[in-house]
């Protein structure tokens, strides 16, 4: 039996806007195997993002099932749903969003500050930094790093606690082509020495043509999927 | 290190803000400042007006003329009789010494140098009963009283203005009211009271003061009587034995004495209830600023939340639960709060210190007391402002929900 890390089940999520009702999701059902690389794209409004903020824990589907790595993810609350990012989830956010007044190990050094590790962290932020090749700048602050620099602190950061599940919401589209595809090879690099499933939400043919799996979501559905 | 991260965190944020950081430390140092260097003037003026009442004499009571309110009509004056009736030990166990005065202004001379004193005639009782002593010479004795002697006992301040000295003075002679009398000693430096100078004062027999300077009618009328207890505890049996004796001297209906007899614990106790009233009014309204200032933390803390609204929904991505961004904003309005308090104690003891010395160098002795009280009560309430106002933005920050956070630009 192959190893399934996620699996989704006629996941639907409404939000209320006044009167208004917004279906952003109107049933998705998906499984990913563990150590996958796939890619979820879409034109906006299509629920791409719902889905990656309920695949990622960010927020709660309104009704279906949701399993992550063995665990259920429903009707969990806030301080549960925290956790499960924490050990679970790994975030790559399109701006990077690192602290801008901390140095680049302080940055990989939060989720493990959440974490119940207590010991080692300084050193475990530090390995993690010179696996996407920062080893000599873990004392930089994020003005002074370049943007492909950032971004690879960000991924530091994303890995540092070991996660089930990368999350990269546009990963490459605040940088120019080449060091995006630098990020993107760093990104598949790590996915093949460790393993990690790592989930792409893009809207860039070019980023998805890398990925060997492509979901493609269409109002609130899984419209297409294409297996390489 | 765990527990301390926090606290470096909140540090290094609010080191990020200097400008704003120090302005919000400022309004709580003001409202700190002020509370402590009130509370220290308080404490420093009840000390002082309290020091000055104990200095007036020992388990002393005061009897004067009239009764407690107006509607006792035509009161008789206290005389001589009501002093030696009081002075009987048999029927007055508790009183130690009875020392009926006569008191009123009188012209001093001395070769030219003229000034107007209070002069009070004194028997030699009371002396012992308003802690009176002397720095050359003698008192006014039996023999002075029953001789009518024209004697005198200058004030430190008379004997300034007459003599430009404070010493050998005893066999001068000097005019009250424009007759001679002898200078036979020098009073004890007394300081200033709750009614003027002290020290701005003459004493001569009470007979002599009866008989020549301040007639009263009827002639035996005193002004007031001192009476001094045996002891401490034996206050309030003078007091009723007091009212027991001249009120039936005086023939008055029982509730409504034409006299009035006050002790010296009626006058301290008034005294620092009005002072503490003082003291918490205007400790109460430094406390306003106080509180001002703690709403500054609270509007600085809830811009901060805004700005940092990104920030707050990373950090939630990243595995931080409600408690942790609680933690995390509390601790910098308490940081805010207690620095602001610390600056606030220093700056308002430096406060109530230079005023103190103003004081003293004007003539007040007085001295500002900065009590451990006062201290902790400016240190918890700063950080209870801290904490009470930074809860508010804190809940703010903590309930945000993540997918919004994140969104926010």
């Amino acid at each position: 039996m192959e190893d399934i890390v996620i699996t989704a089940r006629d996941l639907k999520k409404v939000y209320k806007m006044g009167e208004m009702e917004v279906h952003a999701l109107r049933g998705v059902s998906l499984e990913i195997k563990r150590g996958e690389v796939v890619a979820i794209m879409g034109a906006s409004g299509s629920g791409k993002s719902t889905l990656m903020n309920t695949l990622g824990c960010l927020d709660l589907p309104t009704s279906g099932e949701y399993i992550l790595d063995d665990e259920v993810v429903a009707d969990l609350n806030d301080d549960q749903l925290a956790d499960i990012r924490n050990r679970k989830v790994g975030f790559v956010f399109q701006s990077f969003n690192l602290l801008p007044r901390s140095s680049a190990l302080s940055n990989v050094e939060l989720p493990l500050r959440y974490s119940s590790t207590t010991e080692g962290r300084k050193e475990k932020a530090r390995l993690a930094l010179e696996a996407v090749g920062l080893g000599d700048r873990i004392k930089h602050r994020p003005t002074e790093l370049s943007g492909g620099q950032q971004q690879r602190v960000a991924i530091a950061r994303a890995l540092v606690n070991d996660p089930s599940i990368v999350m990269a919401d546009e990963p490459t589209g605040n940088l120019d082509s080449k060091v995006g595809q630098e990020i993107m090879d760093l990104l598949l690099n790590l996915n093949k020495k460790s393993g990690t499933t790592l989930i792409i939400i893009t809207h860039d043919p070019k980023i998805a043509a890398q990925t060997e799996r492509v979901i493609r979501l269409h109002d609130g559905r899984v419209r297409e999927e294409k297996t390489e | 290190m765990n527990i301390w991260q926090p606290v470096i965190e909140a540090l290094e944020s609010l080191n990020g803000n200097k400008v704003r950081s120090s302005l919000t430390i400022l309004g709580i140092v003001i409202g700190v400042a002020a509370v402590i260097a009130m509370l220290a003037l308080g404490a420093g003026a009840q000390d002082t007006i309290l020091g000055s009442l104990s200095g007036i004499g020992t388990n002393l009571l005061f009897v004067f003329r009239g009764g407690e309110d107006e509607s006792i009509r035509n009161p008789e004056p206290l005389t001589i009789g009501d002093a030696e009736a009081l002075a009987d030990e048999f029927a007055a166990p508790s009183i130690e010494a009875v020392a009926p005065v006569i008191q009123g202004n009188a012209e001093v001379s001395f070769s030219g140098e003229a000034s107007t004193v209070t002069l009070t005639g004194v028997t030699p009782a009371y002396f012992p009963a308003r802690n009176y002593k002397i720095d050359e010479g003698e008192e006014i004795t039996e023999e002075h009283i029953l001789g009518r002697a024209s004697v005198v006992l200058l004030g430190v301040e008379v004997a300034d203005k007459l003599f430009d000295r404070r010493e050998g003075l005893t066999g001068e002679i000097i005019r009250v009211e424009g007759q001679p009398f002898r200078v036979i000693g020098v009073l004890e430096e007394r300081g200033g009271g709750m009614m003027g100078s002290q020290d701005n004062e003459i004493l001569i027999p009470f007979s002599t003061a009866q008989a020549r300077i301040l007639r009263r009618s009827p002639a035996d009328k005193v002004d007031i009587i001192f009476v001094q207890a045996t002891d401490a505890d034996s206050v309030i049996s003078a007091e009723e034995e007091i009212s027991q004796i001249i009120s039936q001297r005086h023939r008055t209906a029982v509730g409504e004495n034409d006299f009035t007899v006050f002790s010296q614990q009626d006058m301290v106790d008034t005294a620092s209830s009005i002072t503490g009233i003082l003291t918490v009014f205007i400790g109460g309204i430094a406390a306003i600023s106080l509180l001002v200032g703690g709403i500054g933390i609270m509007n600085i803390m809830l811009v901060s939340v805004t700005e940092r609204t990104r920030e707050i929904g990373l950090r939630k991505a990243l595995g931080a639960r409600k408690r942790d961004i609680l933690t995390q904003f509390l601790i910098e309005s308490s940081l805010l709060s207690l620095v602001g308090g610390l600056i606030g104690i220093a700056l308002g003891w430096g406060i109530g210190f230079v005023v103190g010395i103003v004081a003293t160098n004007s003539g007040t002795p007085f001295e500002p007391v900065v009590g451990l009280d006062a201290v902790l009560l400016a240190t918890l309430f700063s950080a209870a402002v801290g904490l009470f106002f930074g809860i508010y933005p804190a809940n703010r920050a903590a309930n945000l929900v993540p997918v919004e956070a994140l969104r926010y630009e």
